[in-house]
């Protein structure tokens, strides 16, 4: 969670090349590893934590989480896994990583704030409103070019979910809000919004269908490409190239653009920013915009690739805005990172899912384990205790070469305005 | 000579600030007029008392007055759309959507759990603890209520399971973040993901799919005896349920408490300077942790209500986000027991139209379910005053 410390990794990282085996690039490679170290630690404890209620529940640890594994699909990198269950597994990782599409852009619509100081907990209603209108787009224009019409879904889906992060954006600057409750006040508006947009006699529910609150499916040219599995068993599609892609962006616009730095300073003391000259308002507007395009365009790539249409019922259940939150705190808000916690989240998901029915565990008692795992690896992320433990050693080696002792009270203050 | 150039100073009678308010009354009173009980028909009226107010909200800017006056012309607009609704609706529509009295029974009925949560905030955050888990512990109230009600056969003992629960979970978002001086928003959002997945899972794995039984012990109403069957205060407040009197009663009890007992005093000490307080001998960490843990047990008493009070049964999720409402509720107070309440009854209020609005127009009804989170942005944004949290609210303390 610390922005001092991802700015010194960053810094650290960057003269690596010019000092290859000198103390500094050694002590920026042990903070690069711990800054590994940190978040796989705090997933094994909050595995062990969620395995100790389950044995509180009479259920066996053990068996749940090897037939969670099994679910996930990883089995299928095992050379030794063949035949039927080899098929089974690569069912499974194409579901994985049809999950891990999304939460990698959720997880940076929320990284991406955290980083300019701001908690952006509306991700769930950015990727509502990208998900509304990427479903209208997707099954209007039945003529277009295929290409030119994912675009068109893809970008209007963004915009949308642009715009409305940029209210609290905007609400920020203008009056002080606080981002927190306003995003949170925003995620339901947006659902109640998408509810009546779909509900029976809604504006945009589905004419074929008078009876069902859905919209109107994504016509075939709209569909991503399908080119691991077949379309017709939901195979993964080239949506993941693009949340990648989106990963890549923004490990560029963080390390190498104006405003990423001046999101990063933000960040670390708005008055010091405005005092270097930063526009901290139009900072705060522009990263909610980036942040809100994030999450729509991952709206967009679930809905062109998988989902084809959205029901009602789906946008009052979804949750995947709280997993970006818990995803991109464990990815400690960098592009590999949040990939990474997106991978761990996403097998998650799929290994206790419907899907798996292998699972020695009642599903539905597995899902609500995962929010309990994912709450506690947000409760682990909230300190630095952990952190301070293991960089102990690490930190006398820091103070000599400059770096300043953790600031206890600026991390409790963390990014609130 | 110079007397063209004297600018005529306005009195105090014509204040910009009291333009404004007046803008802002008539702008109201412009759609107030067309539903019961005065049901004036026709946009004649309301139009020229909208124009009026806009009038008066934009002399208010130009005397300097610019919130209000922005405000003013803002109400005025609603207020014509405002009428624009009642004057398409039929006279027996508007009569059925705006029952006065069942409007304040339901508004009392929505407001109680989030009074109950927005005073947990209160407390915890005068204390200088940022509270975002009040989501959380609402939710594990609502769940631990109805399962002590149930197995221990009496919604006093579901009461008294609510507030354990409830004070438990708040140990743990005290001990991240007074002792570990975790990041106390963050650690607030871990607490509502493991509430959510703690009631769940205990719902499910106890209850199975056929979920809580009926049947179960509540909350009892309290039926005034005289007044019950009273034309208008009957029907509104004749039948409140017993915890919606004793949230009630707890709004001039806690101010009495932050405001007039020693106590009451340490805790606000604490919260604004706990450097000063700790110099002058107080646990400042204990006092912290009574805080959150009373806030805890206070919002799980709001959720209790909804399940053992109110609803009889639980359902996942089934605050729904009432939490961060109350959140949005003490912040409108102004971080006071009374603000919190009046925050309350307003959020309350805009439940309860929904309510009847859905009733005659279930499309238009969905829109107006978002109406109370579109108040708490309006209020959040400040557009009823800049409010100003205790001043070492969410800064964790260190000794020495």
């Amino acid at each position: 969670m610390s922005q001092l410390e991802d700015e010194l990794n960053a810094e650290a990282t960057e003269s690596e090349g010019a000092a290859a085996r000198s103390p500094a690039a050694l002590t920026a490679f042990r903070r690069g590893l711990s800054g590994v170290t940190v978040p796989i630690l705090t997933t094994v404890i909050a595995f062990i934590a969620g395995g100790l209620i389950v044995l509180a529940t009479g259920h066996n640890p053990l068996s749940t989480y090897s037939s969670i594994f099994n679910g996930t699909g990883f089995n299928w990198l095992f050379p030794w896994v063949g035949g039927a269950a080899r098929a089974t597994a690569a069912g499974n990782l194409q579901q994985t990583l049809i999950q891990t599409t999304a939460l990698i852009l959720v997880g940076l619509a929320v990284a991406f704030a955290f980083r300019a100081g701001m908690f952006n907990i509306g991700g769930q209603g950015q990727y509502t409103v990208g998900a509304i209108v990427a479903v209208w787009v997707g099954s209007s224009f039945a003529g277009m070019p295929a290409v030119l019409h994912i675009a068109f879904a893809i970008v209007a889906a963004g915009l949308a979910g642009a715009a409305w992060a940029g209210i609290a954006g905007v609400l920020k600057a203008l009056t002080g809000a606080n981002e927190v409750i306003s995003t949170i006040m925003l995620n339901w508006i947006a659902i109640w919004l998408g509810v009546y947009c779909f509900q029976l006699g809604g504006p945009l529910q589905n004419p074929s269908m008078p009876s069902t609150p859905v919209s109107s499916n994504v016509v075939a040219g709209a569909k991503l490409p399908v080119f691991w599995g077949s379309a017709a068993l939901q195979g993964l599609d080239v949506g993941i190239f693009i949340a990648l892609a989106l990963a890549v962006v923004f490990a560029l616009l963080i390390k190498r653009t104006r405003l990423g730095y001046e999101a990063r300073t933000v960040g670390f003391n708005p008055e010091a920013a405005r005092y270097a000259g930063i526009n901290v308002g139009r900072t705060w507007i522009r990263v909610m915009l980036i942040c809100g395009a994030f999450a729509g365009v991952a709206a967009s790539l679930d809905i062109l690739g998988w989902k084809f249409s959205l029901f009602t019922n789906d946008i009052q259940t979804s949750q995947i805005g709280f997993y970006g939150i818990a995803v991109a705190l464990l990815g400690r808000n960098t592009a590999g990172g949040t990939v990474a916690a997106a991978l761990l989240f996403g097998g998650l998901l799929t290994g206790t899912s419907d899907r798996n029915i292998n699972l020695s565990i009642d599903p539905t008692l597995v899902q609500y384990l995962t929010f309990m795992i994912e709450g506690i690896i947000v409760l682990l992320v909230s300190t630095d205790v952990i952190t301070l433990r293991l960089l102990k050693g690490g930190q006398r080696i820091g103070v000599a070469l400059g770096r300043r002792p953790r600031d206890v009270a600026g991390a409790g203050r963390g990014g609130g305005s | 000579m110079s007397v063209g150039t004297i600018a005529v100073a306005p009195s105090r009678a014509v204040s910009p600030k009291r333009i404004g308010v007046a803008g802002i009354v008539l702008g109201a009173l412009a759609w107030v007029i067309t539903i019961p009980p005065i049901e004036a028909r026709g946009m004649a009226v309301p139009i020229v008392l909208a124009v009026v107010a806009v009038a008066a909200g934009a002399w208010s800017v130009g005397g300097g007055e610019r919130k209000l006056g922005i405000e003013a012309i803002v109400v005025a607009l609603l207020a014509v759309v405002g009428a624009a609704a009642s004057a398409k609706s039929a006279v027996g529509t508007l009569e059925s959507v705006f029952t006065w009295s069942a409007l304040v029974a339901a508004t009392l009925r929505y407001a109680t759990p989030l009074l109950f949560a927005a005073l947990g905030g209160v407390i915890s955050e005068s204390g200088g603890v940022i509270n975002i888990g009040l989501e959380g512990m609402m939710l594990m109230g609502c769940f631990w209520g109805i399962y002590g009600a149930d197995l221990l056969h009496s919604w006093v003992w579901g009461i008294l399971v609510a507030m354990l629960a409830g004070g438990l979970l708040a140990l743990v978002h005290a001990f991240l973040s007074i002792h570990l001086r975790a990041n106390q928003i963050v650690s607030g959002t871990g607490i509502n993901f493991i509430a959510l997945g703690i009631t769940g899972y205990f719902l499910e794995y106890h209850y199975g799919p056929n979920g809580t039984p009926l049947n179960i012990s509540m909350v009892p109403n309290v039926k005034l005896p005289l007044i019950q069957h009273v034309g208008f205060f009957g029907a509104a407040v004749g039948d409140a349920n017993l915890m919606t009197w004793v949230g009630l009663a707890l709004v001039p009890a806690l101010t009495f408490f932050l405001f007039r007992t020693r106590w009451g005093l340490r805790l606000r000490s604490v919260g604004e300077k706990p450097r000063a307080a700790d110099t002058v001998g107080l646990p400042v960490l204990r006092i912290r942790y009574a805080a959150v843990i009373a806030s805890g047990m206070l919002a799980a008493l709001g959720g209790a209500y909804l399940s053992v009070g109110f609803v009889g049964s639980f359902s996942n999720d089934m605050t729904n986000g009432r939490g961060f409402i109350a959140l949005a509720a003490m912040i409108f107070g102004k971080w006071k027991p009374w603000g919190a309440l009046w925050a309350t009854l307003l959020f309350g209020f805009g439940n309860a139209m929904s309510d009847r609005v859905s009733s005659v127009n279930p499309t238009l009804g969905t829109l107006f379910e978002a109406l109370p989170y579109v108040l708490t942005l309006v209020a959040v944004a400040g557009l009823v005053g800049r409010s100003r949290p205790p001043a070492a609210d969410g800064i964790p303390y260190i000794r020495g």
